[in-house]
């Protein structure tokens, strides 16, 4: 008896590592967040509490996690969450898990028109839009020039003269980066499933055939940090961030866009549709891209922000960086995710589900 | 009356009970069920998702493979496991072996993850094992001691070492030491006696810790993933995967059931063909 | 007649307290020879030794001859029977029997033979297919044994085998037991605290004490004529009489109890007025003795304790605190004998043994 019930909790736990919080009793005042962890600085967040009088509970999470928290309450939970701005219009119009934007409460003059134009456009569904920017960031090469001088863009961590000495994740922007950078364009095959199952099964050999040379595919952040500033590896995908990081420990490595463009993503504010703080929900909005908080934020995360006025107070090494790996020309060539159909992934899935069980 | 009072007392320690496992284990379970049954576009009833495992070579190759890696790892434990608990229970005094089963607990007061970190730090190509081999002169350069299926089976024995060695230690600590004597007196060699006597008196700790490290390994997620590197496909990470990367929660589920029949259908295997019974083995 | 077990010497020490202080004895081929003492004088750890499980500090221990020093106890030619009996409960009877014989490799229809032979022997020859658990305590006993003879071992040693029976079994094993010696012809040592199964079933007895072995010799001799207070003590039972020796006026020596005056054994000497223990089996002390007997005494009856063949009178003396138990034969004749009754007791000199006292009085 016993044991059966350890099985199931065995199986409970595998299947279901993330349990729907119990949806707490909403008090008058309370704004309930769930973002990406520092996405939500504490000083801003007593700031915001002052100003507005709204207590702020933060719930710090991923897209995927994001979304199947929404799932499982069915869009409840929260009043304000933070998904990529490709995750949105799928589960809008599959699930219904969030509520349009009403953009005569948003503040737009203190946003980026263009990656506002952008995410409004990535998000429309029947007219409306869902999301409002946030913060961008961009997912490119981080090289150690002293010893991997050549790695200019993705399919240089397919040169077998770095063999054991790259590392990428095995996720889906290693598909796509790769495929922009073997002069594909996966986004534009996204609606033909026929062509982008070809397209797949074209990165399935070429990254079979490289597995030889890869140390390892890279699974979270301090993992990749380590491979990098222990030498182990000179090149690896990655996200600016880690490149900066590591640029301040050693002027070797660096971040890099690559040649056929970064992959860039956008996470944006978007409000579950049954958030029970509208009034709070946008007050936060407004009051997160205001130029002094947004970059408060970037000169502590060092994410790029949408808040248009926010370089005038970033600090100097930090502007240094945006100057030296994402000067305007490099962001004017980034690739940004468009909104994923269904199915999509479970496809990219299938194929680097192959790709890690090949010997 | 008598009885009538008693059936009372039942049901007030019975309820939160049976509420608890309705609540947290049984509904849960149900809407799994459920959703493992149903169409995760159409939302009609199929058994789509249980064929996919089937129909999908790298479904039922992953779980194989995964199976078969969980049966070794068990099997590896059990042969660590014996000795160890057999050092600690028959060869060091009283005092000593309380302190040596503090030293097997200590680890397991810290996350798997700070553990499966922990090698990480000795074995990565700059990590401190390579180091002191390299400077003792033993390695002329460095080796990547990770991302190997060898260094994932043995991070895998190591994170589930104790849940062998503590039912082992229970029914070692009953076997009566005469008995290792008077099998020595009457011409066994060591072999012979952990054969004979000593082996078969643990049987019933080797199935149960068996049966936990075994199901433990197979629903593990973590030593695979950071310690197995490039090849380490692990079933639950298709779970994880069905479900938080491609939200298809029909598929996961046929994919949890799966695993726990399976798994249990593995257990009953072993179990008869060793000649154990469940019962036994619980009680 | 040939020595199977020789023993010189054997000392074993645990820190600093020796718990075998240089035992010797030697064993004849076929014998039954017993050690007894009481609880903690180094009896197990005597024999673990010549088993094998602990290494002597000093001394040999030689098998026909063959010295063992070295010699693990898997392959030395002797089978311990534990005090527990240590059968293996994850096997059934058959194969307890037949464990050693497989541990040499005999397999197929020779072990099957021996092993069914050993177990008719021993009486149990349709129990192969039991669990130990089945068994009734005589049976486990027997399987013991069993397990160990069907070895053919030149020594058979037993830790106190008899010791969890009860007593109506353990009369019953005792007669068993050395009839089975005697049928097999294989060379036992005994241990026990139980001085009637030694003299029971041994030809000889050592009488251990502290480490040491006080005195070995055939129970008739340990019996009848003890080297010291300790054996006469604890073989068999004897009334203990402190007296102080004196000569008479016509030069015999004598013995004080109290203002009683008692005649010693001829030829007995010491010094004027020392103490000394005089030693008295209860059947030596005769009930209404003839006239000329060496000692007689007059006293009362305290208590009558029937006990069928070994019923005994307790008897007082005047104003002796000791008590006196004498022997109260059921052959009739002393059936008028009653509690509070004045009676007299006597026995002769030659029947008493004296040992320097002052000491050891438990
Ligand atoms: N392993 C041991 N360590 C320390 N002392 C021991 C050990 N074994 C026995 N002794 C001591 O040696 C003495 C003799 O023990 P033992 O041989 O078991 O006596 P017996 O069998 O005559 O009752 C006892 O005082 C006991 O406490
Ligand atoms: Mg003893």
């Amino acid at each position: 008896m016993r044991r059966w019930v350890l099985f199931s909790l065995l199986l409970f736990t595998l299947a279901v590592p993330f349990r729907g919080t119990v949806a707490a009793a909403q008090e008058k005042g309370v704004l309930r967040v769930i973002t990406w962890a520092g996405y939500a600085p504490q000083e801003l967040l007593d700031r915001f509490t002052e100003e507005t009088g709204y207590r702020v509970e933060v719930t710090f999470s991923n897209n995927e996690e994001m979304i199947s928290k929404l799932r499982a309450t069915r869009g409840g939970g929260f009043d304000l969450a933070q998904p990529s701005q490709d995750r949105i219009s799928a589960v809008v119009s599959q699930f219904g898990l969030y509520q349009p934007i009403d953009f005569s409460r948003i503040d737009e003059d203190q946003i980026d028109a263009s990656l506002l134009e952008a995410v409004k456009k990535n998000t429309r569904v029947d007219g409306q839009s869902y999301a409002v920017p946030h913060v961008y960031g961009t997912e490119g090469i981080v090289v150690n020039r002293a010893k991997a001088p050549d790695v200019k863009d993705f399919k240089d961590l397919l040169d077998p003269r770095y063999a054991g000495r790259v590392s990428y994740r095995l996720k889906r922007p290693t598909l796509i980066g790769m495929g922009f950078s073997l002069g594909k364009d996966p986004f534009a095959l996204y609606n033909d499933k026929g062509a982008y199952q070809a397209f797949l099964d074209d990165m399935e050999k070429t990254l079979i055939a490289a597995k030889p040379l890869v140390k390892t595919y890279w699974d979270n952040g301090d993992q990749l940090l380590q491979l990098l500033r222990s030498g182990e590896v000179w090149a690896a995908s990655a996200w600016e961030q880690a490149g900066w990081k590591l640029h301040a420990e050693n002027p070797d490595i660096d971040y890099i866009a690559p040649a056929s463009g970064a992959l860039g993503w956008v996470d944006t504010f978007a409000i579950p549709s049954r958030s029970q703080n509208l009034e709070g929900a946008y007050a936060y909005i407004n009051f997160m891209l205001r130029p002094e908080n947004a970059a408060f934020f970037t000169n502590r995360e060092t994410y790029g922000t949408a808040s248009k006025g926010a370089i005038a107070f970033l600090d100097e090494e930090i502007k240094d960086n945006f100057n030296r790996g994402l000067p305007p020309e490099v962001l004017a060539q980034v690739n940004w995710y468009p909104p994923v159909p269904a199915g999509i992934e479970e496809m990219e899935g299938r194929t680097l589900d192959k790709i890690k069980a090949a010997r | 009356m008598a009885s009538g009072r008693l059936r009372g007392g039942f049901l007030f320690f019975f309820l939160p009970v049976a509420l608890w496992l309705a609540l947290l284990i049984v509904l849960p379970h149900l809407e799994l069920l459920r959703l493992s049954f149903t169409d995760s576009l159409a939302g009609r009833f199929t058994v789509a998702n249980y064929l996919a495992f089937f129909t999908e070579p790298i479904y039922w190759l992953t779980f194989v493979r995964t199976a078969l890696y969980s049966l070794l790892v068990t099997f590896l434990v059990m042969t660590v496991a014996l000795p160890v608990a057999f050092y600690v229970t028959k060869v060091v005094d009283v005092r000593l072996s309380g302190f040596l089963m503090v030293l097997l607990l200590v680890p397991f007061w810290v996350s798997e993850l700070v553990r499966v970190y922990g090698w990480m730090i000795l074995l990565r190509e700059s990590g401190i094992v390579n180091q002191v081999l390299t400077g003792l002169g033993l390695l002329k350069e460095p080796v990547e001691f990770l991302y190997r299926d060898a260094t994932m089976v043995m991070g895998l024995v190591y994170t589930s070492m104790l849940f062998m060695v503590v039912p082992l230690i229970g029914v070692m600590d009953d076997l009566d030491d005469a008995l290792i004597e008077a099998a020595y007196d009457l011409g066994a060699s060591k072999g012979a006696i952990w054969r004979t006597i000593v082996i078969p008196h643990c049987a019933t700790g080797l199935v149960s810790g068996g049966i936990i490290v075994f199901m433990l390994v197979l629903g593990s997620y973590l030593t695979p993933n950071l310690m197995g590197g490039k090849n380490s496909l692990w079933f639950t990470e298709q779970i994880y995967n069905q479900i938080i990367l491609y939200f298809n929660w029909n598929q996961g589920a046929a994919f949890g059931f799966l695993l726990l029949l399976l798994s249990s259908l593995i257990i009953w295997a072993v179990l008869k063909v060793t000649g154990q019974r469940l019962k036994e083995v619980v009680k | 007649m040939a020595i199977a077990l020789s023993v010189q010497n054997l000392t074993k020490r645990f820190g600093s307290f020796t718990a075998v202080k240089g035992v010797s004895f030697d064993v004849d081929e076929g014998r039954f020879f017993s050690i007894l003492g009481p609880s903690g004088c180094g009896k197990t750890t005597l024999l673990r030794m010549i088993a094998g499980f602990y290494r002597p500090d000093g001394g040999t221990i030689l098998f026909n001859g063959r010295d063992m020093a070295d010699i693990p106890p898997n392959r030395r030619p002797v089978n311990l029977v534990f005090q527990n009996l240590a059968l293996f409960p994850m096997m059934n009877v058959y194969e307890n029997v037949a464990f050693g014989l497989r541990r040499r490799g005999e397999k197929g229809a020779a072990l099957d033979r021996k092993v069914r032979e050993m177990l008719a022997r021993v009486g149990l020859p349709q129990s192969g297919d039991k669990r130990i658990d089945q068994l009734s305590g005589g049976q486990r006993q027997r399987i013991a044994i069993a397990r160990c003879l069907v070895l053919e071992p030149t020594v058979l040693l037993l830790d106190e085998p008899l010791g969890a029976l009860d007593a109506k079994l353990r009369e019953h094993m005792k007669i068993e037991l050395k009839t089975l010696q005697a049928a097999v012809g294989t060379t036992f040592v005994y241990i026990t605290h139980d001085q009637s199964e030694a003299l029971v079933m041994s030809d000889a007895v050592a009488v251990m004490k502290d480490g040491r072995f006080e005195q070995v010799g055939t129970p008739q001799e340990l019996y009848h004529h003890p080297n010291s207070a300790f054996v006469a003590q604890f073989v068999g039972t004897s009334n203990r009489l402190p007296v102080t020796f004196c000569w008479d006026g016509s030069g015999r020596p004598r013995a004080r109890w109290g203002d009683i005056d008692l005649v010693l054994p001829e030829g007995f000497a010491a010094e004027e007025g020392s103490p000394w223990d005089l030693f008295v089996r209860p059947e030596a002390m005769i009930i209404d003795p003839d006239e000329g007997t060496d000692n007689v005494l007059s006293v009362t009856v305290r208590a009558l304790l029937f006990d069928g063949g070994n019923s005994r009178l307790l008897v007082t003396v005047r104003d002796r605190p000791e008590e006196l138990t004498v022997a109260l034969p059921q052959t009739g004749q002393y059936d008028h004998v009653r509690r509070g009754d004045r009676i007299r007791v006597g026995w002769a000199s030659a029947a008493s043994r004296a040992f320097p006292g002052g000491e050891d009085r438990g």
